[in-house]
């Protein structure tokens, strides 16, 4: 090969070749497995919780609403975790505390994603008219301050379950329809999608068979970035008593009924929000490592910046 | 899209627009404010009166409070006292309003400032360095970070945070940041340390995460590539080079982190006790004082609004590419 000799031995090219190498910093590390070590981690957070909410008021020692000692004592080995600001076992109410706040998650999340995800895979197929109409209207719906206006809405109409999931739903829709519509754009350009018309296939059909496998992927990610946020907002709304009324169990009310006795009995604090961490963090390494894995997001954002940063 | 005539510059019509859109925003939003207060189970005038209130009484009050015009009089009334600055008066101790929030509005403000004026610099600096020294221990370290940060709600790292400083573990700083009304929060500088670190925490991953990435795209762009083979040294390249096209960007994330304080005060002040919009919107709900809750959202929600106003303004003004796109 004379004309490699010739180049390699030009020194101005060979010097050029590491540097060049040195400022391009290495390709986005894209781990083949989706079983890092955060996704691993994430896993095992999460679904422990998740176990906790779910088998945990069958294994109450103690009933979650009933008096059973002096207010804050410590732990002994009648309430492991101590009592509350009342006397009611920490354990139980801890055990009984976290399935109102997950499922009214799990089903405003799911809300939005599927109403967010309708309207961006519409508006992403139809282009046009239509597309800027649903855009233009969802910009008016992100302009507004989320938190503020969920805060207002449900401290005037009350505590109601469906309310906040609804509320909450809303504001997931109009960030998911962004960024489904822009999957949507670039699988409805694409050669199969084109041909699927050309032959005559009906939208609906279109919508389902081709686009809805295609932005599947980045569904999922958002519908994990949701409940991530989700679960921070309706925690949030709990701490501040606006989504079950007090003799309930439920982590963030417990937060706040018992902050006042940290001293006495830190455990009706700690373990309510030791467990809504372990369960937003999880679920937001999982999330974070399934999108990596998908490849959908430049490994480069972590994927939550990427898309959460409408949410603020 | 509405052609203007080319009498004015397309950035002028780009920028007049999007002003349009804000105060339009603005507006939609006074409705909604409105007449979700409106909607709110109860009259106000039993909630100033009391249960055993007379019915004259309560007819007299109504009518001094308008509340027997229809609702898109109240409405118009409303609003213009509201755009003139009368804000009226708190329902429950009869004060007015503007004297109540004034103070708060304080507070909240030197909250945020010291907020911001610490995390942005510490935020831009690590996201530059994890950017630089990307795929390393220490990048990928401070990655995992601000992941877990991010993910916590506020009043978790509130919590969490007068668990380990000011009751628990360490009794260093007061668990409850009181300021007493009619005394400046500078009179005692310690409790603004647990909120502002709160604050700064849950502001923190997300101008880092949008500085390393829009750092890392900089970094692999065909210029910085150009410019080490012209071999200009490291630091020139990293800060006159590539640190400035990153901040059209980073001018978004902090508009929107500031507007997110908006919101995220609330909770906050709440945790901590914190005389401030926040905290005053809280006791409003809970004592159901319509005007004054109307007022606070009203507010908080008009920063949001400028707040996102003004960085589209900037990022038009430094986006050479927007200029003549249509919006």
């Amino acid at each position: 090969m004379v004309i490699g000799v010739k180049f390699m031995a030009d020194p101005k090219i060979d010097k050029t070749a590491p540097l060049t190498h040195a400022i391009k910093v290495a390709p986005a590390r894209r781990s083949r497995t989706i079983w890092s070590a955060s996704a691993v981690w994430g896993l095992i957070l999460f679904f422990s919780v998740l176990m906790l909410v779910i088998f945990g008021p069958f294994l109450t020692p103690h009933s979650p609403i009933d008096f059973i000692g002096a207010p804050f004592e410590p732990p002994s080995s009648y309430a492991l975790l101590g009592t509350d600001t009342v006397g009611r076992d920490v354990l139980s109410r801890v055990l009984s505390g976290g399935s109102v706040i997950l499922g009214l998650s799990a089903i405003a999340s799911m809300l939005g994603v599927a109403l967010g995800g309708l309207l961006g895979i519409f508006a992403g197929y139809a282009r046009g008219l239509v597309d800027d109409g649903i855009m233009r209207l969802l910009d008016v719906l992100l302009a507004f301050p989320q938190t503020i206006l969920v805060l207002l809405f449900v401290s005037v109409l009350g505590s109601n379950f469906w309310l906040i999931a609804l509320l909450v739903a809303a504001i997931h829709m109009p960030q998911v329809a962004r960024v489904i519509r822009a999957s949507a754009l670039r699988v409805a350009r694409e050669d199969f999608v084109v041909f699927a018309h050309g032959i005559g296939t009906s939208p609906i059909r279109i919508i389902v068979q081709e686009i809805l496998p295609n932005v599947a992927s980045p569904l999922l990610v958002e519908f994990g970035l949701r409940f991530t946020y989700s679960i921070a907002l309706i925690a949030g709304l709990s701490f501040l008593g606006l989504a079950q009324e007090p003799p309930a169990a439920n982590w963030g009310l417990m937060v706040n009924e018992n902050r006042i006795g940290l001293m006495q009995n830190p455990w009706p604090v700690l373990a309510p929000i030791i467990l809504i961490a372990l369960l937003t963090v999880g679920l937001n390494l999982l999330t974070d490592a399934y999108a990596r894995h998908a490849g959908k997001v430049n490994a480069g954002r972590s994927s939550a910046v990427d898309l959460d940063e409408d949410d603020l | 899209m509405l052609k203007f005539t080319s009498a004015i510059s397309p950035l002028m019509t780009l920028i007049c627009r999007r002003i349009a859109f804000g105060a339009l925003t603005l507006l939609i939003l006074s409705m909604l404010v409105f007449f979700a207060t409106e909607i709110l189970p109860g009259d106000a005038a039993r909630v100033v009166l009391g249960r055993a209130a007379n019915e004259t009484a309560l007819q007299a009050l109504r009518e001094q409070l308008h509340l027997d015009e229809p609702v898109a009089a109240r409405y118009w009334h409303w609003l213009v006292n509201i755009c003139t600055g009368d804000f009226g008066t708190s329902l429950v101790n009869g004060r007015p309003i503007a004297e109540l929030v004034a103070s708060r509005l304080m507070n909240s403000a030197v909250l945020l400032v010291l907020t911001t004026g610490l995390t942005i610099p510490l935020a831009v600096g690590l996201g530059v360095f994890a950017a630089l020294r990307r795929g390393r221990r220490s990048d990928s370290f401070l990655s995992v970070a601000a992941l877990v940060v991010a993910s916590l709600p506020e009043f978790v790292i509130g919590i969490g945070l007068i668990i380990v400083f000011a009751t628990v573990v360490v009794q260093w700083l007061p668990p409850v940041s009181m300021v007493p009304p009619g005394t400046s929060v500078f009179a005692r500088p310690l409790v603004l340390v647990l909120p502002t670190l709160t604050l700064g925490l849950v502001s923190f991953p997300y101008i880092f995460r949008m500085i390393r990435a829009t750092m890392i795209d900089v970094l692999e762009s065909d210029y910085m590539e150009m410019a080490t083979l012209k071999g200009l040294p490291r630091w020139r390249m990293t800060f006159v080079h590539a640190l400035p096209n990153a901040v059209a960007p980073a001018i978004q994330v902090v508009a929107l982190m500031l507007a997110y304080l908006a919101g995220g005060t609330v909770m906050i002040e709440y945790v901590f006790g914190y005389a401030g919009l926040g905290q005053g919107l809280m006791n409003a709900i809970q004592s159901r004082d319509m005007p004054v809750i109307q007022v606070i959202v009203l507010l908080l929600a008009a920063f949001y609004v400028l707040v996102n106003l003004a960085a589209d303004i900037v990022t038009i003004l430094v986006t050479p590419k927007l200029r003549t796109g249509t919006w």
